[in-house]
Formats: structure tokens, sequence, C-alpha cells
């Protein structure tokens, strides 16, 4: 579980657990699990991303394969924890742990065949392409496909869903003036579709977008992916009261 | 050049606020992208060529000191003269050494990155010659006295308005004094005025693509031929290049100039390409009499062998700034030295030190845009974090910085503390954002809500407590 949906929004940790028990899986959330390390990674500081990516990997032994509901996460476990150990058994724990992990979409479809979805949401709907799961993990067309087997749903493209919302982790505190100019192009890109719903698959993205849609009045709601596939697509949006729709 | 790269952030906000930069930004940032995805797509065999261009450089890095001496070998055979220059200061001493041998008063140069690394005009200029930018946006940047703010295209950060302003201002005394508007009518002004000058110039000095060892040419591609004008028409050519600029055949250049150009513009390859070796031959019909090469290091031997040697790979397409979204918000100036974007994020805290250029590398979100389109899939993000951790070991990073990760690292090291702390400020936020569903200030976030609203969590805990909650 991700450090910022445990924190911020549960529901898309629902959301994921009740996707992956449908398509057939047993889903453990081992409890010591903590944040898999990024903030330090992209510090700088390796000598404690690497304490805590051993922390990570002792917590997921043992299973068959590791999921999270980001593609930044995922990313994480999958391509740059091998990197971060010289000591050999470290090194190959590191792998084993990567050969098992995946990006939430791109299992459900790429490793459990999932085609399709019994959900149902009334609305015209935009994605965005998170930057990792984008390019780090291919994650493109997973979540079209089984958007495209929701009831009800219409996707509108944006005219550049792969251009990054200037989240980046820290970036956005560290450079907010830059990083506030790139989610001011994103949102009006996303306006553009005339949706009334953005979509994507890494909180931190959703969070960004979602705030600052809100703080220029847009009513655009932002969701997880996760939450519409799973059929939750009925709870109040990110940044949006409880009771409201 | 002076560097203007420790002020990153002020410079990034005067940018952002530059109504006219902000306007061509937003043409630059589709044209580029836009042509190199077509230039792409139409060559099925482009993710391969952009193998063989990284196995290319990879060898010649491995080999550079052999590839280096051969190519002077080479050149040395064919009657030019090879010089070593270890840094900028040797590269400025050597050409003006050079220039005044001819007793020139005029250089014509075609468009150099290095001559502006090693900030050559202002030498030039200082012994009391002119140097005369050919390529036109290097010329109109020269005239409005900027550096370039792009590798490629230089002047990328002007209208069309303010080149015309410009124009006006400095051709009224040769005569024009019609302030033009179309594009074409402003670039016969320039060429007109230019071509007076090519014929006039002493030396001319040209930068290199590419340096061919098996060959002893230099390579250069232009869209403009103003290279070959520069090389041709004066008695002296000098070719300025640095180390990594070198290859070892030309069977490598040809796999090298069909990614360039498709990365650089979308072009399958430039307007002109063009070899030079050597001087000009008994029963030449032209060249220039005497040729030199000046190949600069300035630092870059310090990066073989080490974990940034991938960043020497680049053949200097630009594409990692077309496609970044940081350059593209605040445009190359920004970045405070010669090379912006990404590539610059991660050559310039080498060239001119990481105390001075440490924002750098730690303005990026680590999107990979620039590594997906890199033609010599140069790991642009990695390297930029090889750079985060040096300034990490050597405790540059900005103390707030440093405090906020220490406080979080000893959390995410102790996971039941963790769960604690993080079911409370849960439980605080959810309740004191309950009836908005959002903050419009947060303590402590700042940085987020000067521009966005925070989603507070909804009621009902973590998702680790309602979890426990629901298995228990």
């Amino acid at each position: 579980m991700t450090c910022l949906v445990d924190l911020f929004r549960p529901a898309i940790g629902f959301a994921a657990v009740k996707l992956l028990e449908e398509a057939g899986c047993t889903v453990e959330v081992p409890p010591l699990q903590v944040c898999c390390g990024q903030p330090a990674y992209n510090s700088g500081d390796r000598a404690t991303t690497r304490a805590i990516a051993a922390q990570v990997i002792d917590a997921f032994e043992g299973y068959d394969a590791v999921v999270a509901p980001s593609g930044s996460c995922g990313g994480m476990l999958s391509h740059h924890y091998p990197g971060l150990f010289d000591d050999p058994v470290q090194k190959a724990r590191a792998e084993n742990l990567a050969s098992r992990s995946y990006e939430l979409m791109s299992f459900l479809v790429d490793v459990l065949g999932v085609t399709k979805v019994a959900a149902q949401y009334d609305g015209r709907v935009t994605y965005h392409d998170s930057c990792s799961g984008l390019r780090e993990l291919g994650v493109k067309q997973q979540p079209r496909r089984l958007l495209a087997s929701v009831g009800g749903l219409k996707l509108s493209e944006m005219e550049s869903p792969e251009v990054c919302c200037g989240f980046g982790g820290t970036f956005c505190v560290k450079y907010p003036e830059i990083s506030n100019a790139m989610v001011g192009e994103k949102s009006a890109d996303i306006a553009a579709t005339g949706a009334d719903t953005l979509l994507a698959g890494d909180l931190g993205c959703l969070m960004n977008m979602a705030g600052k849609l809100q703080r220029e009045g847009s009513a655009v709601r932002v969701r997880h992916v996760a939450e519409v596939l799973a059929g939750m697509g009925d709870q109040a949006a990110i940044g949006e009261p409880e009771g409201k729709r | 050049m002076q560097s203007t790269a420790r002020d990153f952030k002020d410079n990034a906000h005067a940018a952002l606020v530059d109504p006219n930069l902000q306007d061509s930004l937003a043409k630059l940032k589709v044209g580029f992208s836009e042509r190199r995805r077509q230039a792409a797509e139409r060559l099925p065999e482009f993710e391969a060529l952009r193998d063989r261009a990284r196995d290319i450089k990879n060898h010649a890095l491995a080999n550079l000191d052999f590839y280096l001496e051969e190519f002077e070998r080479k050149v040395t055979a064919l009657g030019g003269h090879v010089h070593w220059a270890p840094s900028a200061e040797d590269a400025r001493r050597i050409i003006g050494e050079l220039c005044r041998s001819m007793g020139a008063r005029t250089v014509a140069k075609s468009k150099s990155m290095v001559a502006e690394e090693i900030a050559l005009n202002e030498h030039l200029e200082a012994l009391g010659i002119a140097p005369i930018e050919t390529d036109l946006g290097e010329y109109i940047i020269q005239l409005r006295h900027e550096p370039p703010s792009h590798i490629i295209a230089p002047a990328v950060h002007l209208t069309k308005d303010q080149v015309a302003d410009t124009f006006l201002e400095h051709h009224r005394k040769l005569g024009f004094t019609r302030r033009l508007t179309e594009r074409n009518d402003l670039v016969a002004e320039a060429r007109y005025v230019l071509r007076q000058k090519f014929l006039d110039a002493d030396v001319g000095l040209t930068g290199a693509n590419f340096l061919v060892a098996e060959t002893g040419s230099s390579m250069l591609v232009t869209n403009e031929g103003n290279a070959d004008l520069s090389n041709t028409l004066p008695r002296m050519h000098i070719v300025l290049a640095s180390i990594e600029k070198v290859i070892p055949t030309l069977e490598d250049a040809a796999v090298l100039l069909r990614v360039l150009a498709r990365s650089a513009t979308g072009q399958e390859s430039s307007a002109y390409t063009t070899l030079n070796t050597g001087p000009r031959r008994p029963g030449d019909l032209d060249g220039p009499e005497h040729y030199h090469v000046v190949i600069l290091d300035n630092g870059r031997s310090a990066v073989l062998g080490t974990e940034m040697q991938d960043m020497l790979r680049c053949i200097r397409c630009g594409a990692c700034m077309n496609h970044c979204p940081v350059y593209g918000a605040i445009g190359g100036h920004a970045y405070g030295w010669v090379y912006p974007g990404p590539i610059g994020a991660v050559l310039t805290p080498q060239l001119i030190g990481v105390e001075e250029a440490g924002n750098l590398p730690n303005a990026s979100t680590f999107c990979g845009r620039c590594e997906s389109v890199c033609p010599v899939r140069i790991p642009l993000p990695s390297l930029m974090r090889h750079w985060r951790e040096r300034e990490f070991e050597r405790h540059l990073t900005p103390r707030a910085v440093r405090q906020g990760l220490a406080l979080w690292s000893f959390l995410a090291r102790r996971p039941r503390l963790y769960r604690r702390l993080t079911g409370l400020a849960n439980r605080m936020l959810a309740l004191f954002g309950r009836a908005q569903g959002r903050y419009r200030t947060l303590p402590l976030a700042g940085g987020w809500t000067r521009f966005r609203d925070f989603p507070a969590p909804p009621p009902g805990g973590t998702f680790h407590a309602q979890w426990r909650g629901r298995r228990s």
C-alpha cells in the first residue's frame, strides 16, 4: 500500500483489493510495510534508501506478487531496488522482489489477463498517463482497455496525456512556481476535453491535479482509475467533502 | 560566459512572468516534439538505430585516447594541425594566437556551443578581433547581447516581433530603415548583411558534430549553409570541438546522422552536411590555406570511467529540452549557463561545479521524457539523481530538505511509530477538512497550497487502520 493512499485516500487501496480478489487473488497487506523509499532516493540519500528498501524486501518476503496501485512505487520496487545494493545477497533479494513487483493495471491486464470489469460509471472521463507507470512500466493501454468495459463511461483523450503534471514528489514543493506552470497547462488540457472526471493511476499526480483544478474553481472530479474500475466511483471524489458526489 | 545557475529559482520566476518568452515556448513545445515523433514513425528501424548510435558512442568513449590520437595523425598527414586544450582558457589562448597570426580583424563564426562554453567571443573582442556570428539565430542574439537559450535554436526564446525590432535598431545604420513583418524578409535582410562579412573575414571558425578518426575529417550539419561559407572563404579555418566528438569511422557517422536530425528537428537530414578534411590541396578550387583543429577537454576526461560517463554520449540534438516540461515552462536562460534542459542539468555541474549548478539536477520531476527520446539513450534522470547523491554526500542539499528527510527517514524505519503518527495525522486532516473536503492553506505546506488546494482524507482512518478493522 503506498504511503499516500494509506494516509489520504484509503478507498484506492480497497478498490485495488476488490479488483484483485475478483480476479481470483488472495490479498494480504503486510502490516510492517512503510514507504518504498522514493523521497530519500530522489533526494540523493542512498544510505537511507537502502535501509528502507531492505525493510520493504523483508516485509514482502514469500508473496507470489507484490502489487501497488501506483506506477511510481511499483517502478521503484521493480526497476530501482536492484541497483541500490552492492552486497550480492541483498542484491539477489532485491532482484527477486523486483521480478515479483507490479503496478496494479499492468498486473491485472498483462499478468492476470483481465479484459473487463463489472462496473458502471455515468460520465465522460479523461485519463492522465502518470510518468513512471508510462515510461518505466509501459502502462498505457491496460487502464484504457479496462475502462472501455465500464458501462456508461465515455473516454475523451487529452491533447497531451503523456506530459508530466508537475507533481514529481518533492519537486512540487521545492520548485512550486515551475510545478504550478506545469499543472496549469495540464488543467487547461483537461478542461479542453470537456470531461467531467479525471482519472489516473497515481495518487501523487491526482492530488496535484485535483488541487489545481479545485483552486481554479473547476467542477472536474478527480479519482484513481481503480476506484472507477472497482465500481466505487460513487464515493466523494478527491478533495470533495463527504456526501457530495 | 558568467553563470547565473545559482540564481535558478529567480531566473525561473522571471521566465514564468515574461509574456514574450511564454509565447515563444508555447510554439516550441508542440512543434519540435510532433515533428520528431513523425520522423521516428516514418523510419521503422529508428529504435534499432538508437541502439547502434548508443553503442558507437560507448565504443568511442571506451577507446577515446586511441581515436583521438588516430584523428590527430590523420589531420597532421593532411597538412592540418591539432591543438590540445585541457581547459577553456587554453582553448581561448590557442584560438586567439591563431587569429593574431593571420592579423585577423574579423572571424566568421558558425554556430558552436563549445565556443559559448569557453566564452570565445568575449576573448576575441578583448583582443580587438570582431567575431561575426553567421547562424541566423546566433546572429540575432549576438546583436541583442544575449546567450543562446537552446543548443540548436539559440534564439527560440524570441518572438518574430522582437527580432524585427532588433534588426531595425541594428541595421538602420546600414540603410535598412523599414521595420519588417514577414519572416522571409527578415531572413533576406540578415543574409544580405552577413554576405559581405563572410567575404571580409580573415578566419572562419566552426564547431563540429563529429570528428571522424578514420579520415581526419570534421563533420558539421547546418540548415543555413553558413558553415560552408565560414570554412571555405577565409584563409584560415579553425575547428573547435570537445574530446567526446570523436568517432571511429564514416560508417559510424552515417548512423549518428540518421538519428541526429530526426531527433533534433524531425528532418530526415539537415540541409547541409559538410566534411572538412584538411586544408586546400594543390588544384583545389577553394578551401582554407590553413586548417587547425582545437580539441577541448574542460573537465570531460574526469567523467570517463565513472557512473557519469554516459553524459559524454550526447550528440547535441536538443531533443531532451524539446520534450522537457520544465524547459518548456521556463526556457533555456533560466538554467543560467551554456547548456540548458536535461542535458544541461547533468553537464553543467560537471563543467562549472555542482556548488554553482546544484539546482539544475534537482529541478526535474524525473518524468523520463528526455530519456525516452534521447537518440543515444542517455539515462538523464539517473544521471541527475547521481548529482543529487553527490550533493547529499557533500552536504550541499538545502538544510530544510535534509532535516525533513532525516525526520521522515527516522519514522519510515520505525513502522509502528510511523503507523501511530500517520493515524493521528489522518484523523486531524480528515476532521478539520471535513466541511470542504480540502484545504486552501495548511501549515508547513505553503509550497503546495500557494497554488493548489490540498485534498483532505475522508473520515474513517488510514488504510491500514481500516484494513485491520475489517480483517480482525
